[in-house]
């Protein structure tokens, strides 16, 4: 097992995860996924990576570094992104009842194991 | 019944869990709709007996009624689940004055200009207390704040003259408010070496918004309601006051992100308020 998909398996497992990914952020690809059926990783790649871009560019343009991890909530579900080393980003999906907190520490453990 | 209470009493029967019992409740208050509001806001509650927001906005309510003996005990249980909860220490100061007793008022306002060095609203009062100790000593404390006027709302109004964001615990500095083509509306923000960076942040924040809203309708989760940034330097915390705004609220990484989540809800409310008015 890759240690991509190893940090994925352990994201997925936290109650409340639909899915994770590896993405690139500058090109919005997805490098490695762990997802239920049904959930297009190449959008949520694609979206993802716009969004953090955006983010890092407002972040730097407030005087400060690159986020370290971002929780976007919708109405119904969130989409969570913990940027790493070398332009990846370790992108999560969760529905409303999932442990967001758990979900953020693992993530963060998690994004540091990635090269 | 107006728009705004009619859409936060929809929203509140589709999720009775959700926390917009606290928008619709401070809604109410400031319409003087004192016993729905009071109803609201216990109810809310029931389902949150540790949220300090509910039992702060009770404070305020109950204040507003005339029951000061209930509101103090509504603003001491926000601070026995949230001891920095200026907004309390402000209103309890308030009582305390209004008791005649000026050690405790100042003490409280004291600790709470501390929390909130810039909430002007607590810096007013403070000024007002020790104004009227100096002026007339023997004065009894009601002829200070005007005697017409609802305790909470005496407190409260000092902010409402000089601040676009009237009720915010944190006044204008690390609160922006901008439009959807990222014009700066409100606020102001500094970077951690305190350069005014606020436009070139909000020019960024459209876009910000528009790829939130695309990328939770994209994947089904409906709207989006906030984002949270963490950075080594600080925290952001963003959330849509209505479709076409974003406010943002940036803080250091020592404040909770939910304490920051909570300021800005806040500020969203009010500055959803200041939008309708200029309308």
């Amino acid at each position: 097992m890759s240690p991509a998909i190893a940090v994925l398996e352990r994201v997925t497992q936290v109650p409340g995860v639909r899915g994770s990914l590896v993405i690139s952020a500058t090109d919005g690809l997805v490098v490695a996924e762990r997802l239920m059926d049904g959930i297009d990783g190449r959008a949520i790649a694609a979206l993802a990576a716009n969004l953090i871009q955006r983010l890092v560019r407002a972040t730097a343009g407030a005087g400060m570094r690159i986020p370290t991890f971002v929780h976007l909530r919708g109405n119904t579900g969130s989409v969570l992104a913990a940027p790493g080393r070398n332009d990846l980003v370790l992108v999560a999906v969760a529905g409303v009842d999932a442990n967001l907190g758990l979900a953020r520490v693992e993530m963060l453990d998690a994004v540091g194991r990635l090269a | 019944m107006t728009d705004d209470i009619r859409a936060l009493t929809a929203r509140l029967a589709d999720e009775p869990s959700s926390l917009a019992f606290l928008e619709l409740g401070e809604a109410l208050r400031r319409r003087g709709q004192l016993e729905a509001a009071y109803k609201i806001v216990r109810g809310g509650l029931s389902r949150y007996p540790d949220l300090a927001d509910g039992h702060d906005l009770l404070g305020r309510i109950l204040g507003d009624q005339g029951d000061l003996a209930g509101a103090f005990d509504a603003w001491a249980d926000a601070l026995r689940f949230d001891p920095m909860r200026s907004g309390a220490l402000k209103g309890i100061g308030f009582l305390y004055f209004r008791a005649g007793n000026i050690d405790a008022a100042l003490e409280h306002l004291q600790r709470a200009a501390e929390i909130d060095p810039d909430d002007e609203s607590i810096a007013q009062a403070l000024a007002r207390v020790r104004a009227a100790v100096r002026a007339a000593p023997e004065a009894r404390p009601e002829d200070t704040f005007a005697p017409a006027a609802p305790p909470a709302a005496s407190v409260e109004n000092a902010t409402a003259a000089t601040s676009l964001f009237p009720g915010s615990e944190d006044g204008e500095q690390g609160m922006m408010l901008v439009d959807g083509n990222g014009l700066r509306l409100s606020g102001s923000l500094r970077s951690p070496s305190n350069e005014d960076v606020g436009d070139r942040v909000a020019a960024e924040l459209a876009g910000v918004s528009k790829e939130a809203s695309r990328t939770t309708k994209l994947l089904g989760l409906g709207a989006w309601e906030a984002i949270a940034v963490e950075s080594p330097e600080g925290n952001l915390f963003l959330v849509p006051p209505t479709p076409h705004t974003v406010l943002l609220a940036m803080r250091e990484p020592s404040l909770p992100m939910a304490r920051l989540g909570l300021i800005a809800e806040r500020a969203a409310r009010d500055a959803r308020a200041w939008l309708g008015s200029q309308q």
